[in-house]
């Protein structure tokens, strides 16, 4: 099994410090949760893991090897699939399609299951399979991005926003699908808007601003919005 | 027998049919570097007249037709597959403007080492040229060349699409087309899926060259410049970015390239170019997203 580590880790764009000396770490079979206002260099922090974002200090690690500097499909074939914010699935492509190009990242050796296995998370899209997937509600469409991240096979799952624009019955069907994701021995990095369901879903949560780490949550904190909010405004 | 219409005859029709064949492929073959590169490649032309030279030179030196045939197909694979390494990857991340402006220099590089190579008389296009000959279909003439180019064009054009759809690397070429960043997220090998489209590209020059060569009778270096100038055209006019409409873009262009060659009267053809770009600055006004694209994008789903 294999464990994420992120350590000191600075993302800068130009002139603008996105991430400054952040530092976490995502074992198998548990959920950590990255909340911040907008801008808190969230999205950064997963771009830069997949070696999409320039890294300018510290290092992102897999079982103890540098990811840093590497391709972002060559990251994805070590293992850690990116669920990208607005869903990125290829409209135009059949269900089935997208499905099958998640399987690019697939590593040598690999037993093939992962596809299997997303149908099985989500049954509906067996059902759409050969429907183009444009056509799909928000929802469904949601569930074939992370499907899709899943077919590979992997053992980190990033999900960059995955509850933006659904539906609050949705979102309940996503974060249930989260839960089973972790059950099942992936490590997740869920970056989330909606604190408060991912402080109480996530093994812990660590609170960003200004490209910094704050403060790091627990479940138990989940009631607690005056910690909560303070977080944010600090 | 002829069709009542100026004074198109069925061999001018056909002509005109393996003209669209021809500018097709050239099409698609621009359009499938376009789609992974966002980069028009004017140096496209060139390949064309270094394959179309290569054959000639193979016919000259004695090759059997099907060795100066591979011949002309290792040419343009090779300054292809070298195009790519050279100029394409190096630039890759730059503007489009830049990459423009490099394939303009090698366009005109290429061509200007033809002209120190080759002089600018140029060389008869060899032993195909029997190909000129017609076939008699039920009373009516058509050129052996004619009816070969199309099917190959189609041949071509339907293996493309089987590789497009039933096979991984068509997968990832199509979503990188459509996407690159998140195709790459998902661990499609970038290096892999430029090559392909570089390689099938050049594939589709090296017929084209093959058969314009045999209708064009003389390879000059200026060769193939300016049906690149007009597929490009065509492709504006379908779609850059997709098979189809890019296939249909350049078969349209061909096709009317040839007929109008064949019915405008030989004192007035040096004006087609003229008028064929007119044509297609009208369609553009009218439908700036191309002749045959689908009216909107896909709309987001909440």
């Amino acid at each position: 099994m294999t464990t994420l580590a992120v350590g000191a880790l600075s993302v800068r764009y130009g002139a603008v410090e996105a991430v400054r000396g952040l530092s976490l770490e995502v074992k198998p079979g548990e959920i950590v949760g990255l909340i911040g206002p907008n801008g808190a260099g969230k999205s950064s922090t997963l771009h830069a893991i997949m070696g999409a974002a320039p890294v300018t200090g510290g290092e992102v690690r897999l079982d103890g090897r540098s990811l840093v500097g590497r391709k972002p499909e060559d990251v994805a074939r070590r293992g850690i699939a990116l669920v990208p914010e607005g869903r990125r699935i290829f409209g135009e492509l059949s269900v089935e399609e997208n499905l099958r190009l998640g399987l690019a990242a697939r590593r040598r050796g690999g037993n093939g299951g992962g596809l299997k296995r997303a149908y099985e998370l989500f049954p509906v899209l067996r059902e759409f399979r050969s429907r183009q997937a444009g056509v799909l509600s928000g929802g469904q469409q949601q569930q074939l991005a992370i499907a899709r991240a899943l077919a590979a096979d992997p053992d980190i799952l990033l999900l960059d926003e995955p509850s933006l624009g659904l539906a609050p019955k949705v979102v309940d069907v996503v974060f249930e699908a989260l839960t089973q994701i972790r059950d099942s021995g992936l490590g997740v990095l869920l970056v989330e808007q909606r604190a408060q369901r991912t402080v109480a879903l996530a093994d812990r949560s660590h609170v960003l601003a200004n490209g910094e780490l704050r403060l790091t949550l627990g479940p138990e904190d989940a009631g607690d919005t005056d910690r909560l909010v303070a977080a944010y405004l600090a | 027998m002829t069709i009542a219409f100026l004074n198109l005859t069925w061999p001018t029709f056909a002509n005109g049919v393996a003209e669209g064949g021809v500018y097709a492929l050239m099409a698609v073959g621009i359009g499938l570097v376009f789609g992974v590169l966002r980069l028009v490649n004017f140096a496209y032309g060139q390949l064309i007249m270094a394959g179309a030279f290569a054959l000639a030179y193979g016919s000259q030196w004695g090759f059997p037709n099907w060795a100066a045939i591979l011949f002309c197909f290792g040419v343009v694979l090779g300054l292809s597959v070298l195009m790519d390494w050279l100029v394409f990857r190096p630039l890759r991340t730059h503007s489009p403007a830049v990459m423009l402006v490099a394939t303009f220099a090698v366009a005109f590089l290429l061509q200007n080492i033809a002209l120190l190579a080759f002089g600018p008389l140029g060389k008869s296009a060899g032993a195909l040229a029997v190909l000129n000959a017609p076939w008699d279909v039920g009373g009516v003439f058509i050129k052996k060349i004619a009816v070969i180019s199309f099917a190959t064009a189609v041949g071509c054009l339907a293996i493309l699409q089987l590789l497009l759809t039933r096979t991984p690397l068509g997968l990832h070429m199509r979503a990188a087309a459509m996407d690159f960043r998140t195709a790459r997220l998902l661990g499609v090998r970038a290096n892999r899926v430029i090559s392909g489209a570089v390689i099938v590209s050049g594939v589709f020059a090296a017929v084209a060259a093959v058969m314009l060569s045999v209708t064009e009778l003389t390879v000059t270096p200026a060769f193939g410049t300016q049906d690149t100038i007009l597929v490009l055209a065509g492709v504006v006019l379908g779609g850059l970015n997709r098979p189809i409409p890019a296939t249909l873009g350049g078969f349209a262009i061909g096709f009317a390239n040839g007929i109008l060659g064949g019915v405008l009267p030989s004192n007035q053809s040096q004006y087609l170019p003229s008028f064929l770009f007119a044509a297609v600055i009208v369609v553009l006004l009218v439908r700036p997203n191309g002749l045959f694209a689908r009216g909107g994008g896909a709309v987001e789903r909440v």
